[in-house]
């Protein structure tokens, strides 16, 4: 112990105390929080019964008790299964937070608590339902029409390759590189918040495939290198001044500190 | 270098002495060599910022060189049949967009000196304003530097008029959006406006011509008065020799530093080396403009995050904080006020501010001597103020050009962010300039400080009548120099309204004018230690005693010294 005081104005102690902090802080929080893979071991079938009563508990405070909608909140008779597996597989709904819009969060229901809800919001009126595997299947979808596609319908909010894009007064498109396919097509679909719908006489299935082949290809990366984040002439701007005119600049200090 | 100077008797027996021989025998070229190598230049890293875009402009020369080999300037129509990318594959486009993509997916190395040519731009211009701020904020525009100051700023927008003409040339959608903004902005000049914008692109926007002719003038014209233009710059360096740093023994009649060979052409040519590969490893590993992503140019599009580089950002910024409503209508003519103000008028007079800044300051100064020693910043506060005032503005401009990616960011208000960035328009320049001068004449009160009693080095001393001092170590020849060689210019004195017999004075009223500004310069000063002052200090503290100065009579004399070659 004598030790340990002797040396507690070593002038690495500051630094050896906060690794050790950060350690603790991050031992408890892995040992205490919430696990997002823990499974609830309700709703074995997608059945209406169970939605309801989860639509109740989770939903109903805002779009009423029987989605009937509020003032705060839409009516959810005939959005479709579409836009529920669209809003609770995102994390998006339910709500946990009021700000410009309603953004994308851990889930909070697990698959077959929001089939279940996708299965009751469904059975309230007919609307788009969720799209089927072949449908999103980057694989079939010709990228070269999708980016025509996403260049006239999406790149004025969403960036020319989906990396997100400012609205007013707060609201943002969202980044598309993590989004699933499903979940894109989805919102097509069903036109979440700020984004407008766009149905398959306006897209046709195909041409939305189209669309989810061309944003997919954008995850491979760019040919040129490091894509920095594809945002454009800004975030190339800054890269210059940082990385480029910083490098030149640390060689010339560095010549110049050189004796001749 | 082995030159045989022509009355040397010896003769040369090397093939290197052979043929400098045989050279100067007709050149006389042993003469102006001696003198080169021998020329003296100083030594600070600051004064490499301007190599920084020579060079650059060397490598952009070299890798455009290259891309004009697989550019073809064409706005024909064709269909992209190439496999890569697959985003493009079988797209209608022109032909200027075709060999791009062509030239990065299929020519050996193309790409990457595509992208060596797209960072060298960035890093070029990047150059020019750093070096820039280097020569303003020390003053290094003064008399005899003035007409260099004005081939510099030539130059500067030159490049930025390089830029811009090569950035459209892929003929994509992002840049597409550019001239369709530059269409706009010509066609708001009132009158000549539309008549301009069908010379310019041959007709309606788009047009069949413009891809042409900005490649005419990207590879021709621009780069060929750029080159002329460096060539002048360089020559005025050279011949109105390099101005170097405050310090001991820097005079306006000397020059402190290494011989052009071997110190300081080494140091250059590692300098270019360094950039080179700089630019190269950027190139080879960070993405630049990837056309491919925007598309072939169609002028429906816009994506966002549409922006043009960042030396073009200020013009963008100011378009994007200007109120629409400043469009007037007068007698059935539309004045675009709205786009005519942000996008002629601002820059107009930022860019007028560089080029009569040095002029206005002479004449406030009244100074006609010639300058070969730098300012230090501080020692000039509202010149200083007024750069920082400038850059302020400059910034905040770029900043406002990406309104959009600082609120996607950082989770803000976009229409808050353009509030808050209409109003600093306004504040932030008197703000940034206030401040500037305060920090200014601060840090010269601290120099006087210092200069009058030394450093403190914590070291207390009792006396034995029981007097506590701290002992204060006066500073060395070369520290004190440093801060007591300036001038603190006092406002233009001017002659009377009317001389002694009531005649009133021609020109009176612009010499007050005139005097009003020299106040504004020159009102607040701080003066810089005589060698009185200097000496009344030193005699008035017990403590010298303890820490016999014997330099005390040389520093003033050393401080003389300074006074009168100043």
């Amino acid at each position: 112990m004598k030790a340990l005081a002797a040396r507690r104005h070593h002038r690495l102690a500051p630094v050896l105390l906060m690794l050790l902090a950060l350690l603790v802080t991050g031992g408890v929080y892995a040992a205490l929080a919430p696990s997002p893979a823990a499974q609830a071991d309700t709703a074995s079938t997608a059945d209406i019964e169970t939605g309801k009563k989860l639509f109740q508990a989770n939903c109903a405070t805002c779009h009423g008790p029987s989605a009937e909608g509020t003032a705060q909140a839409p009516s959810l008779v005939g959005v479709g299964a579409a836009a529920v597996d669209f809003q609770v597989s995102t994390g998006r709904m339910p709500m946990q937070m009021n700000g410009p819009q309603a953004e994308a969060k851990p889930p909070q229901m697990n698959e077959e608590q929001t089939a279940a809800l996708a299965a009751y919001v469904a059975s309230l009126g007919a609307g788009p339902a969720i799209p089927t595997d072949e449908q999103v299947d980057a694989s079939l979808g010709d990228p070269a029409n999708g980016a025509a596609l996403f260049r006239t319908n999406c790149a004025m909010c969403h960036n020319a390759v989906g990396a997100g894009g400012a609205l007013s007064e707060g609201k943002f498109a969202p980044p598309l590189f993590e989004t699933s396919e499903q979940n894109i097509y989805q919102a097509m679909l069903t036109g979440p918040q700020s984004m407008p719908v766009f149905n398959d006489a306006n897209i046709t299935p195909d041409e939305k495939r189209d669309i989810i082949a061309y944003l997919d290809e954008q995850r491979d990366g760019s040919a040129g290198g490091l894509s920095l984040g594809s945002l454009g002439p800004v975030s190339e701007g800054l890269w210059a001044w940082i990385v480029g005119l910083g490098l030149i600049i640390g060689a010339a200090v560095w010549i110049g500190a050189k004796s001749s | 270098m082995s030159t045989t100077t022509p009355s040397s008797p010896a003769e040369p027996t090397t093939p290197v002495g052979k043929t400098a021989d045989y050279l100067d025998q007709r050149t006389k070229i042993g003469v102006l060599t001696k003198q080169l190598v021998r020329k003296v230049f100083p030594d600070h890293w600051s004064f490499m910022l301007g190599e920084i875009a020579l060079f650059s402009f060397v490598v952009l020369i070299l890798s455009g060189f290259f891309l004009t080999m697989f550019f073809e300037p064409s706005m024909a129509l064709t269909r992209y049949e190439n496999e890569h990318p697959a985003t493009m594959h079988g797209e209608l486009m022109s032909v200027a967009f075709a060999s791009t993509l062509d030239m990065s997916f299929e020519v050996r190395g193309g790409l990457l000196m595509r992208q060596i040519h797209h960072w060298s731009a960035l890093i070029f211009l990047a150059g020019i304003v750093v070096h820039m701020m280097r020569v303003f904020f020390t003053g290094a525009f003064r008399k005899p530097r003035e007409i260099n100051w004005l081939v510099g700023v030539t130059m500067m927008i030159l490049g930025l008029l390089a830029g811009f003409t090569g950035y459209s040339l892929p003929d994509d959608v992002l840049s597409g959006n550019g001239l369709r903004i530059t269409d706009g902005v010509v066609k708001s000049i009132p009158i000549i406006g539309s008549y301009l914008s069908y010379f310019i692109f041959g007709g309606e926007f788009p047009g069949e011509h413009i891809i042409p002719r900005l490649f005419t003038l990207h590879i021709l014209v621009v780069p060929a008065l750029l080159l002329a233009l460096v060539g002048l710059h360089l020559f005025l360096m050279v011949l109105n020799k390099h101005t170097q740093y405050p310090g001991g023994g820097r005079t306006n009649n000397n020059v402190v530093g290494s011989p052009a060979v071997p110190a300081f052409a080494t140091k250059m040519g590692g300098n270019f080396f360094i950039i080179f590969g700089v630019l190269a490893l950027m190139g080879g590993t960070m993405a630049i403009n990837n056309v491919w992503n925007y598309g072939p140019y169609d002028p429906s599009p816009v994506s966002a995050g549409a922006q043009p580089d960042w030396y073009m950002l200020f013009l963008e910024g100011s378009l994007r904080l200007m109120p629409g409503q400043a469009e007037i209508v007068i007698g059935g003519y539309t004045l675009s006020l709205n786009v005519l103000i942000p996008a002629v008028v601002v820059p107009g007079l930022l860019f007028t501010f560089l080029f009569v800044y040095p002029f206005i300051e002479a004449k406030v100064t009244g100074d006609h001597r010639e300058h070969h020693v730098l300012d230090r910043p501080r020692n000039v506060p509202v010149r200083t103020g007024l750069g920082v005032a400038f850059l302020f503005e400059f910034i905040l401009l770029a900043l406002a050009g990406s309104n959009d990616l600082i609120a996607t960011h950082f989770s803000l208000s976009i229409n808050t962010i353009t509030w808050v960035f209409r109003i600093l328009f306004f504040v932030g320049p008197v703000l940034a300039f206030w401040i500037t001068k305060r920090i200014c004449l601060g840090l010269q009160r601290k120099d006087r400080e210092l200069v009058l009693h030394g450093h403190e080095t914590g070291r207390i001393v009792r006396f034995a009548n029981g007097e506590y001092i701290e002992v204060h170590r006066p500073l060395d020849e070369q520290e004190r120099w440093l801060r007591v060689n300036y001038d603190a210019h006092a406002p233009l004195q001017i002659e009377p309204a009317a001389d002694a017999r009531g005649v009133k004075r021609k020109g009176y009223k612009s010499d007050k004018r005139w005097q009003r500004l020299s106040r504004f310069f020159y009102e607040d000063r701080v003066e810089p230690v005589t060698p009185a002052e200097l000496a009344a200090a030193h005699s008035h503290g017990e403590h010298d005693e303890l820490e016999p100065t014997h330099s005390a009579p040389e520093l003033v004399s050393g401080s003389g010294d300074a006074e009168r070659e100043h």
